[in-house]
């Protein structure tokens, strides 16, 4: 996989900026010139100078410190995000896979009206009925991504579930909780991780617009979608509270698209784009 | 093929029910409580006992589905909390206006992504398709709010070139309503000058929400292309001696045309979310800004009637792109 990725120009791009991300999210304390939410009346709109690399917003806050502060509230978004959805729907999906029968036509259609919406439309409702904040963000986002991961889960264990050691292990007696959690479980996994991965810069983005439009974390939270949001009103002449947020969330965004990409690339050639 | 339609549209009324059910008890259960969002914190109990049961808010959540159901097949969406007007006339009236912006948007989107596909096929593994490759790249990695406010900023504020916000100048009468539609309304009424200012402030909001389409179709136009590039029917053309832009634009084009209009459909998904962001940047008055004001605002019928409103589109989307399937690939019947 490593000497695979190797190969590839563009992936290795992504996963260096992935790793420069997770680093700077994690030194973030250390990093940071000031503390990201303390305000200084007498510097707001500072534009760029040594002691504000990227300058100041509109209370006078560092938007350098800001941003790493950031990069962690995204980081954590897309993680836990992925680990929650990822793991109830990969549940669902095998047992629905696995089972089969009323409950699995059932759940797939409840898949089925859930997929029915945009995504974004369907975490704004969420988020909005639950009241935006940050950890509805990631309820609202969880809630829209498990479906993703049913349907995969789901077709993996259909097919693990005719294979003959599989076949092999029911004639040996064991129970059918045996079969799926040392069988249909580990199989089912890879290509849940992988979709997880792709999922990622998907993840971010949303969160980023949910609170672009209000309808996510809210103010003073370091969020890059509500930064960008609150830089709108300073335009032009304070074009960087807003164009340095968003320069973020792009170069995340396309760091785990590069990564993604490649990884899709190495385990499925024929999806090569 | 004509059962196959019928089923579908069966099938999408049942998942249309779907959606409103699940956010009819998404926009109630709510720990939120819309009245006092309504109202503002000092309003006297009495006032707040008065709006619940105007919007019979006090009833058991099983009656208020019941009640919703029954007027909703009647045709009846409710009345907006925020603009006191029923949900159906304002979607009616924010309705074409994305249609025009999304409309605008598609076709830029199938457009140039197609030609940017086949220009990166045609010269796989060379200087323009690594570019066109990079730029898709970028064109789907980029968030839709950041894209428009770089946008404003250099074609309006710095530039000059081009309106910032809205549908006409402030100055400029509305042409009479007649599809909803401003620039063919312009037409329609002869007046030339709202059309011109109408397409011109069309442009950035359509040139944005396009961005990611325009992606997403080239990608997937050339890898389809490349494919087909490489089958024995398009050696035997060549052979035949026909010339290599014919091969290309008439034999390899249609069949490569089929995961295109798969990827056009989820791209129409993308665009109708693109539209609730643009929309909010450029000021737009359409159904992605009445619905981020419905959900800001915790107006319920607005957000059930709005996020309905939207699922329809895209089922029937879905429906138009799986017909036409048909169409391109005769091999396709569907029983």
């Amino acid at each position: 996989m490593w000497r695979a990725l190797r190969r590839n120009p563009l992936s290795l791009t992504g996963l260096a900026i992935i790793s420069a991300l997770v680093l700077a999210a994690i030194v973030a304390p250390y990093l940071s010139p000031y503390d990201p939410l303390a305000t200084q009346p007498l510097r707001k709109l500072e534009g760029l100078s040594p002691a504000h690399p990227l300058g100041t917003d509109q209370l006078g806050r560092d938007i350098l410190s800001r941003l790493l502060y950031g990069a962690r509230i995204s980081l954590r978004i897309a993680v836990i995000v992925a680990l929650l959805a990822g793991s109830t729907g990969t549940l669902i999906g095998i047992l629905c896979g696995y089972f089969g029968g009323r409950i699995d036509n059932l759940l797939m259609r409840v898949t089925d009206i859930f997929m029915a919406f945009p995504q974004l439309i369907l975490a704004m409702a969420i988020s909005s009925a639950l009241g935006p904040s940050l950890e509805n963000v990631v309820i609202a986002i969880s809630l829209t991504e498990w479906t993703f991961f049913a349907r995969l889960a789901r077709s993996r264990a259909i097919a693990i579930r005719e294979e003959n050691y599989v076949e092999a292990a029911r004639a040996m007696g064991a129970g059918r909780w045996r079969i799926l959690s040392r069988h249909v479980l580990p199989l089912s996994l890879s290509p849940v991780i992988v979709q997880a991965t792709l999922e990622m810069g998907g993840i971010i983005r949303t969160a980023a617009s949910l609170g672009f439009l209000g309808l996510g974390a809210q103010p003073p939270t370091p969020e890059w979608g509500v930064m960008v949001t609150a830089g709108r009103n300073y335009l032009p002449g304070q074009w960087w509270v807003s164009t340095f947020p968003g320069l973020a969330i792009f170069i995340t965004v396309l760091g785990f698209n590069l990564l993604g990409d490649g990884i899709r690339d190495i385990l499925d050639p024929r999806l090569r784009g | 093929m004509i059962s196959y339609i019928l089923k579908r549209l069966a099938w999408m009324v049942f998942v249309l029910f779907g959606v409103m059910t699940v956010v009819f008890f998404i926009s109630r259960v709510i720990p939120a409580d819309p009245v006092a969002a309504m109202l503002g914190g000092q309003a006297p109990p009495e006032l707040i006992e008065q709006v619940r049961a105007k919007w019979n808010l006090d009833k058991p959540l099983y009656d208020q589905y019941l009640i919703y159901l029954w007027r909703l097949l009647q045709g009846d969406l409710g009345v907006s909390i925020s603009t006191g007007k029923p949900v159906a006339e304002d979607l009616l009236q924010f309705f074409p206006a994305t249609f025009e912006l999304a409309t605008a948007a598609t076709i830029l989107s199938i457009f140039f992504g197609i030609i940017l596909g086949i220009i990166s096929a045609v010269r796989s593994g060379r200087v323009m398709d690594h570019l066109s490759r990079l730029s898709a790249l970028l064109g789907i990695s980029m968030p839709v709010f950041w894209l428009g406010l770089l946008m404003l900023l250099l074609f309006y504020y710095l530039l000059g070139w081009l309106p910032g916000a809205g549908q006409l100048p402030y100055y400029m009468s509305r042409p009479p309503r007649v599809t909803g539609l401003i620039t063919i309304d312009s037409l329609i009424a002869g007046r030339f000058d709202a059309f011109q200012s109408a397409l011109k402030h069309l442009v950035m909001p359509a040139v944005v929400l396009s961005f990611f389409g325009i992606a997403a179709v080239s990608r997937i136009t050339r890898s389809s292309m490349l494919d087909v590039l490489r089958e024995e029917y398009i050696n035997t053309a060549r052979a035949k001696g026909l010339r290599e832009a014919n091969v290309v634009l008439k034999h390899a084009l249609k069949n490569a045309m089929l995961p295109v209009s798969t990827i056009s459909g989820i791209t129409y998904g993308r665009l109708l979310e693109g539209s609730v962001i643009t929309e909010t940047i450029f000021a737009w008055p359409g159904l992605g800004r009445y619905a981020t004001n419905a959900f800001l605002a915790l107006d319920f019928p607005a957000v059930v009637g709005s996020t309905m409103l939207i699922a329809l589109l895209y089922a029937l989307t879905n429906l138009v792109v799986d017909i036409s399937y048909a169409y391109l690939n005769p091999k396709i019947r569907y029983g």
